[in-house]
């Protein structure tokens, strides 16, 4: 009996396997969307991808990318390269650019014209070197925001602050409320994040390009930084009791009202939104700390490893089409609450905040991410001094800006 | 008369079948331990990125690892973690052991108990006590629901004593191994060895510390090295706890080479890093197995 029901399985899984492999191409697709949100929104990819008569295979890597990315690329180097991969566009995948494991997709890119509609164009710029196209960016989400509870402010007896000075005027009034200030994960890139929001908004967006991109130690050490490092110094005085590792965890403080405020990407709207908070009246959202109206335009791409089978390789050129598809971009930047490449479609359904960030894309008052600009050996390293300095209160500004304008002298 | 062989067989055919056998493994061993260790030595000398390069660049990663806050921070760590994990297993391992061999009840269920940490991963036992050391959940908010209000006990969440509370999870999880190990050696030890003692009027605790402790030194020597390699890879059990939080005060040396071999995408520095890590592992082993064997070989 029992030897019957395993060949009965067995037969089963015989013929559902026949079955799959007689339909469409099928394209493993890895990627770490795994939120309520972002798996949502690469369904959108996915729905759309399946329409053009192909498989969309989902290969979802649970963590963040910190996670995510060393599997994908132990995949690409040891021979077992997915369809498609995720990475966040920029310099992460560049040397598996240059080891020639990605493939080039100038051609169908100039068919399609890509570089008409894709906007920003920096976007298609960190696709490519030596002049060929290798990455599909999809959206783009900027890092400078800073995320208010007006619920905290109405209880401090102050009213919302508009910038950056008003916030940290507020912040004893706040602390004697018994509300946490500024809401700080203690992971290494969310205090990295809060440094360089801090220092756009407040030393501008030449002294970010010069310092990030062009790798300027004098600048670094210069009196113009000192300034943003004090900031830094007072924004960690203001986040000392945010004691949370998750970013999320550190929105959900600020969405019910026990911490002030929150300096963080647009994918924190996805909280607000889930927590059922209306822009404007529940919370408040100053782009560029209210000073500086600058957003950065990193975001996520994919790129597609060379594949041998040339089925396969047709499948993923109607991936890259699909993903830049007006209507695809629509679907899916709607439910990740990130803004679409292309400047020619509409966004009515956005909310508030999504609008001023598209106004400022509009007005063109852009920076590059950081990701786009260094290697992830001087990020990681950017990281760590970060994270030791807003836990390490004997760790001195000045002390840390030394170690910081090193650490800018030897990245590439 | 002995009878005479036409010359000896040579050795290298002695035992033919066995020695073939134990080739897969032998190869094993060459290729992937000794020669992955020798590649991994060679490339620490290069810039590799993202994939290794033969490009050389002398000492260069190693300078800048032992000037780096991060790797520091890591060392003292590890120390700190190493020497305390040593002293506290093997004594409180043991105590408990001692206290086993009492002939007391349930001693089945006691041994149980204290051995069932240890079918915990590190994962688990890091997420554990994360929990019980976290102030708004754990012991502290415990205590304090208990009616001491001011009372303290966040060793995850200070930087100056976060490697302690790492310790403490980690010794919950394998003084129990310990425990057992010891108690196989002490009901090694021959009950004549107690008569003889007794009848001489040795009291009982000087009986354990100059003549059974001696008498145990294989299982010492075994249990020395099972805690041991468990000091120098101990990375998930940070991970799951702090991840290597506040700020960079409870990072450890296998963190820091995860971290920038794959996340740093720099190769040449996760193998430096690596690279010490063996060379720690190399002081420590070397001059040991010298003693070992090569005091055995003078007996035998």
């Amino acid at each position: 009996m029992r030897y019957r029901l395993t060949t009965a399985a067995f037969a089963a899984g015989v013929v559902f396997g026949a079955v799959g492999s007689a339909s469409a191409t099928d394209l493993e697709v890895t990627h770490w969307w795994t939120s309520g949100g972002e798996a949502a929104a690469v369904a959108e990819l996915a729905k759309a991808f399946d329409a053009t008569g192909n498989k969309w295979i989902d290969g979802a890597i649970a963590g963040s990318g910190d996670i995510a990315r060393p599997i994908m690329i132990s995949r690409i180097t040891g021979g077992d390269p997915m369809g498609a991969t995720q990475f966040n566009h920029g310099r992460q995948a560049e040397e598996l650019v240059q080891a020639g494991l990605m493939r080039d997709f100038t051609e169908l890119a100039e068919k399609e014209g890509w570089t008409k509609f894709i906007h920003p164009k920096s976007l298609l710029d960190g696709c490519t070197l030596d002049g060929k196209i290798y990455c599909v960016p999809v959206n783009i989400h900027s890092q400078q925001w800073l995320w208010l509870s007006n619920k905290a402010f109405a209880d401090a007896g102050v009213a919302v602050p508009k910038n950056w000075d008003e916030f940290v005027a507020a912040a004893p009034a706040l602390e004697k409320a018994g509300v946490v200030p500024l809401a700080i994960g203690q992971q290494p890139w969310q205090t990295t994040l809060a440094f360089q929001v801090i220092l756009v908004a407040l030393a501008g967006p030449e002294t970010f390009q010069k310092v990030f991109g062009d790798k300027d130690a004098t600048l670094a050490a210069g009196a113009e930084m000192a300034k943003v490092f004090a900031a830094a110094d007072q924004a960690r005085n203001m986040s000392a009791k945010s004691n949370v590792q998750e970013w999320n965890q550190a929105t959900s403080l600020v969405i019910n009202g026990k911490a002030g405020g929150q300096i963080m990407g647009d994918w924190a709207q996805g909280e607000f939104q889930v927590a059922g908070q209306v822009a404007g009246k529940d919370y408040t959202c100053l782009p560029g700390l209210g000073v500086n109206e600058i957003i950065s335009t990193g975001g996520d791409a994919f790129y597609f490893p060379k594949q041998t089978d040339p089925e396969k390789a047709k499948a993923q050129e109607a991936l890259a089409s699909v993903m830049l598809s007006p209507a695809t971009q629509v679907a899916f930047n709607l439910k990740k609450g990130s803004l679409p490449v292309r400047g020619d479609v509409d966004l009515n359904a956005a909310n508030d905040c999504m609008k001023k960030g598209l106004e400022i894309l509009a007005k063109g008052n852009i920076i590059p991410a950081p990701d786009q600009l260094m290697s992830a050996d001087g990020v990681t390293q950017v990281n760590d001094l970060f994270v030791e300095f807003f836990a390490n209160k004997e760790l001195s500004a000045a002390d840390a800006q030394k170690r910081f304008a090193e650490i800018i002298a030897a990245a590439d | 008369m002995t009878p005479m062989y036409q010359g000896r067989p040579s050795r290298l055919f002695r035992n033919l079948n066995a020695k073939i056998a134990s080739i897969p493994m032998i190869l094993t061993a060459l290729v992937i331990f000794v020669g992955g260790t020798a590649w991994t030595v060679f490339y620490s000398f290069t810039n590799s990125k993202l994939l290794p390069r033969a490009s050389f660049v002398g000492l260069e990663q190693y300078e800048r690892l032992w000037a780096t806050p991060r790797w520091l921070t890591a060392v003292e760590n590890i120390a700190i973690y190493g020497v305390c994990t040593l002293v506290f297993s093997l004594v409180i391992g043991f105590l408990l052991a001692a206290l086993m061999d009492q002939k007391i009840r349930f001693e089945n269920t006691f041994r149980t108990i204290f051995l069932y940490p240890f079918a915990l991963s590190f994962i688990v036992t890091g997420l554990a006590w994360q929990w019980i050391l976290n102030p708004n959940f754990g012991i502290q908010q415990v205590v304090r629901n208990l009616g001491w209000t001011s009372f303290t006990f966040d060793p995850l969440y200070d930087a100056d004593i976060v490697i302690y509370g790492i310790l403490i999870a980690g010794l919950w999880q394998g003084t129990g191994l310990i425990m057992c190990l010891m108690l196989a050696g002490l009901r090694g030890i021959d009950a004549d060895i107690w008569k003889a003692a007794r009848v001489d009027g040795i009291p009982t605790w000087k009986t354990y510390v100059f003549i059974v402790i001696p008498m145990m030194r294989p299982v010492l020597v075994t249990t020395l090295v099972i805690i041991a390699s468990g000091i120098v890879k101990v990375y998930d059990l940070v991970v799951a706890q702090t991840s290597g939080g506040p700020g960079i005060a409870s990072e450890v040396p296998a963190k820091y080479v995860y971290n920038y071999m794959f996340l740093a995408q720099n190769l040449g520095q996760g193998f430096a890093a690596s690279t010490m890590m063996l060379l720690s592992v190399v002081i420590v082993v070397v001059p040991w197995a010298y003693l070992e064997f090569g005091g055995k070989r003078r007996h035998g």
